[in-house]
């Protein structure tokens, strides 16, 4: 964030957002963890009905400790399925404010349509993402993330990158 | 295929290949041994009250578990004695029946069917005859179990040696019962026997689950480093298995005079506002789980902190559910805890998983290297000699499971 900013409008919004997924397809995992407030949740939910994450099993439910070691994880070559990730590729569409804007803390939401290669294979992973964005220090800070999968309760398999 | 045949694919200390890769063989293990032996399908806690019920699958049949209105467990095929059509589809709810959506043949709680309409149409009809399929149930220790193999021998001796195990694991409700707290649920391209070793499997912890150790803080890095911790596997008959990896959590109501770990204190501080410190400590020492995998022949293990359930969908395709449990009526900031540690090293996104399933893609891609000799090789400390005796990465239970694997495949 070069400007320094008070309030966030729909275009700031969708910009830090598209950075967000860039910054993910890409692995570049540390700015994506300089893009969070230390206070932030990153959530992907198993029940697409849930608003409170703790007093339930999700996919993940990470505070700021625990995207540190998930990027570790990711990255340190320790983990074979991350040894051979898979590229991804996701394009965020439909985009709608569900607070007024322009403030200092709006949420956003949006669809995902990643695509995930490996091996031979593709897969996708359709999404309902709710963004809350907070302004910190004269910048956008993310301060949750929830991925709602259309296909939360199914089985999946073994995910190598981040959603 | 006749019996010989599979005589031949299992020897004491190696199996052959084609266990992972030949259809033929995969539909006879659906024939022989799930729909011949007692198939774990839920756990009490998923079905409390009269019309609570589940959908799930015995070997590929699709069942319904229930508890009816005299709450009794009920398993029953989920398929409509008409036309076949499934009766339920929805994966869990509270039903005062079930309603065919084809023909709107209706049937009770206790699948007896209750009413078809027009019934005139049908001459010397007698409801009685077409009620829901039942499978025969029973339960230890809140695990329900089914099966269509009406002739078989009693759970309980089923179960046999696995029992005081299965005592011991549900030591982890703290002094609560022991409930389930929801799944992740996930598929593998490869053979169902791979997920079952797995389960026995101790060796390959540091390898495969580096940056799962990694992650944690040193003392529990240290809890989790087993392969020199005395632990042992043990075969407990039928199949079944014991691999104990962390002998000091053998036993969650021992020990309960030791210092409660860094990373619990804050959870013990704040339950001390509620429970006496016995309670404290008992609740605290459970949140982590057994430090043993009971691995029961031939869908479910009662692995640490979990129940792993395997469903096999194909020759090279597998459902694995890892369920999650908790204390019933405990603490919820204990049970947050127990959740938080299931998502850490669980499901598509944990930190073990996946690297689980990497490896056992592995062998099934491998497996396709079938020239002679095509064996897997499960030889690891055969030769009980004083030295090994006690060894946690030997691969008795892999051996124990193929034996039973043979012993059904052969009858």
């Amino acid at each position: 964030m070069t400007r320094t900013i008070e309030t966030i409008t729909f275009e700031d919004a969708v910009r830090f957002i598209s950075l967000e997924a860039d910054c993910l397809d890409h692995r570049d995992y540390a700015t994506w963890l300089g893009l969070w407030a230390k206070d932030g949740i990153y959530a992907i939910p198993i029940d697409p009905d849930a608003e409170d994450f703790a007093d339930r099993l999700n996919y993940a439910y990470d505070d700021a400790a625990m995207r540190r070691m998930r990027v570790s994880r990711l990255t340190s070559g320790e983990s074979m399925s991350a040894r051979d990730a898979s590229n991804t590729l996701r394009s965020l569409s439909r985009f709608r404010m569900l607070d007024d804007e322009p403030a200092s803390d709006v949420r956003i939401r949006c669809a995902q349509h990643l695509v995930d290669y490996r091996r031979g294979a593709y897969r996708t992973y359709a999404a309902n993402v709710t963004y809350r964005l907070r302004v910190e220090d004269g910048g956008i800070r993310l301060a949750e993330k929830v991925v709602r999968l259309i296909n939360s309760t199914d089985a999946l398999a073994g995910m190598s990158f981040l959603l | 295929m006749t019996s010989r045949d599979f005589d031949a694919l299992v020897l004491p200390d190696r199996v052959h290949s084609s266990l992972y890769r030949d259809p033929a063989i995969f539909e006879e293990e659906m024939d022989r041994i799930f729909n011949r032996s007692w198939v774990w399908v839920a756990h009490e806690s998923d079905i409390p009250k009269a019309g609570d019920f589940l959908t799930t699958h015995v070997g590929r049949q699709p069942v319904i578990v229930n508890r009816d209105r005299k709450g009794d467990i009920r398993v029953m095929v989920n398929r409509c004695r008409h036309r076949g059509a499934t009766v339920c589809e929805a994966r869990r709810g509270n039903a005062a029946g079930f309603v065919c959506p084809y023909h709107a043949w209706t049937y009770s709680q206790d699948g007896s069917l209750r009413g078809v309409p027009l019934p005139k149409g049908y001459k010397d009809f007698d409801k009685a005859e077409y009620g829901l399929v039942q499978l025969r149930v029973e339960t230890y220790a809140g695990l329900v179990f089914a099966t269509f193999n009406h002739d078989i021998e009693p759970l309980d001796t089923f179960l046999g040696r696995a029992k005081p195990w299965i005592d011991l694991f549900m030591k982890q409700g703290g002094g609560f019962p022991v409930k389930t707290m929801g799944e992740h649920r996930f598929t593998f391209p490869g053979n169902w026997k791979i997920q079952l070793e797995n389960t026995t499997d101790a060796y390959h912890f540091p390898i495969v689950h580096k940056s799962f150790l990694t992650s944690l803080d040193n003392a529990t890095e240290d809890l989790f480093s087993f392969m020199d911790a005395g632990g042992y596997v043990e075969d407990l008959g039928n199949g079944h298995s014991v691999m104990v990896m962390i002998p000091e959590l053998v036993d969650l109501d021992d020990n309960l005079d030791a210092d409660i770990p860094d990373r619990f204190a804050d959870i013990a501080e704040e339950l001390r506002r509620d429970y006496p410190e016995e309670q404290v400590r008992k609740i605290v020492r459970a949140i982590g789980g057994s430090g043993f995998n009971l691995n029961l022949f031939p869908n479910l293990a009662c692995s640490m902190a979990f129940f792993r359930v395997l469903r096999p969908l194909a020759v090279d395709e597998t459902e694995i559910r890892h369920i999650a449990i908790g204390m019933d009526g405990g603490p919820d900031i204990a049970n947050r805890a127990r959740l938080r540690l299931h998502e850490h090293f669980q499901g598509p996104m944990g930190f073990g998983t996946p690297d689980d399933a990497e490896a056992w893609e592995r062998v099934q891609r491998g497996s396709a290297g079938s020239a002679d000799p095509a064996w897997i090789m499960v030889n690891r400390g055969e030769d009980k000699t004083a030295a090994n005796a006690g060894d946690v990465t030997a691969e008795t239970g892999m051996r124990a499971a193929y034996q039973m694997w043979k012993r059904m495949m052969s009858a």
